[in-house]
């Protein structure tokens, strides 16, 4: 058993209307950053578990986020880089 | 006839609940703690409104997996009738006892007021005592009630007369003008595939009495009493 940290982004699916990602990117062109086109908000979580490998971890996680991390009916999640705590430490 | 009513830690509409069914319609009620696995013998399950588990990770997200909603699914499924209201709307969408899911509202504000709602179904157990295109004005208070559907599920549930109520003007005209929270086809109120579990925004218990103001939600009691105790 390993311990790793994985970190997961679950972002409003495209084509479903983000009006906090709107809001926001409306912000960013007052500020004038008239460069930006669009922008989606989301959630970034971070979870640590124990798994017997880099692969174990990643599969957990993808049924954590099918289950209940994020909404199968709005949102995608992609799962970042999975790094053991060790080499996040040195990171 | 025995209403449950769950209390969620984060729950504010479960006293709202049991005083419509107690103190307006005339039944008994009882709360059902969220850690309990008995339904206490209710024919009628309200799930009510708040914000269970303080809207953690998404409103309902966290409730869904609370031990009562195992003995609810289960209610549910043998075809007991269920109420959820607001809060309770969007963790049986969690829960998977209603299709789609309630979304942050389009104007990104919490809106608190009274709607005027289209009865689009009144064959339902929950609208049986309405009339088809009756206009209702019952109250809102919410920030995450933006129905949200693919258009496939949305014309199955239009195509199988399970939009029971949708969100209009005085005219009874649906315009973006009067959905408060930019709900797909401006829905307001859908019931499962068995008609037994409805699931909407407005609070049907905050309408229920000449003192409140409002009593177009009475009728919604009065049908589930009509058509479950016979």
């Amino acid at each position: 058993m390993n311990r790793y940290r994985v970190a997961v982004h679950i972002v409003p699916r495209r084509g479903i209307l983000d009006p906090q990602g709107k809001a926001v990117a409306d912000a960013l062109h007052a500020l004038g950053f008239a460069s930006v086109q669009d922008v989606h908000v989301g959630r970034h979580v971070v979870l640590e578990l124990d798994a017997d490998s880099e692969e174990s971890a990643r599969r957990d996680v993808r049924t954590m986020c099918e289950r209940l991390l994020a909404n199968p009916v709005t949102e995608d999640f992609e799962i970042e880089d999975v790094v053991a705590p060790a080499a996040a430490a040195r990171a | 006839m025995k209403f449950g009513i769950v209390t969620f830690p984060g729950s504010n509409c479960d006293y709202d609940a049991y005083q419509a069914v107690v103190e307006s319609l005339g039944e008994e009620a009882t709360y059902l703690w969220h850690k309990s696995h008995d339904l206490a013998g209710s024919d009628v399950v309200i799930l009510p409104g708040g914000f269970s588990y303080g809207d953690y990770l998404r409103p309902g997200a966290i409730a869904r997996f609370s031990p009562i909603m195992q003995e609810v699914v289960a209610h549910a499924r043998r075809g007991g009738p269920v109420l959820a209201v607001c809060n309770g709307f969007q963790i049986a969408c969690e829960a998977g006892l209603l299709p789609g899911a309630l979304l942050r509202n389009a104007s990104l504000q919490f809106v608190c007021e009274t709607t005027r709602l289209r009865v689009e179904n009144a064959e339902t157990i929950f609208t049986s005592r309405y009339a088809a295109g009756q206009l209702l004005r019952i109250p809102i208070a919410h920030g995450d009630g933006r129905y949200t559907a693919d258009a496939e599920t949305l014309d199955r549930l239009e195509g199988e007369g399970r939009v029971v109520f949708r969100y209009v003007g005085a005219g009874g005209d649906v315009d973006a003008a009067w959905n408060p929270n930019g709900s797909m086809r401006a829905i307001a109120g859908i019931v499962n595939e068995g008609g037994n579990v409805l699931g909407m925004m407005p609070h049907p218990e905050r309408a229920v009495d000449e003192t409140l103001g409002l009593t177009d939600g009475a009728p919604l009691f009065e049908s589930l009493l009509a058509r479950v105790a016979a």
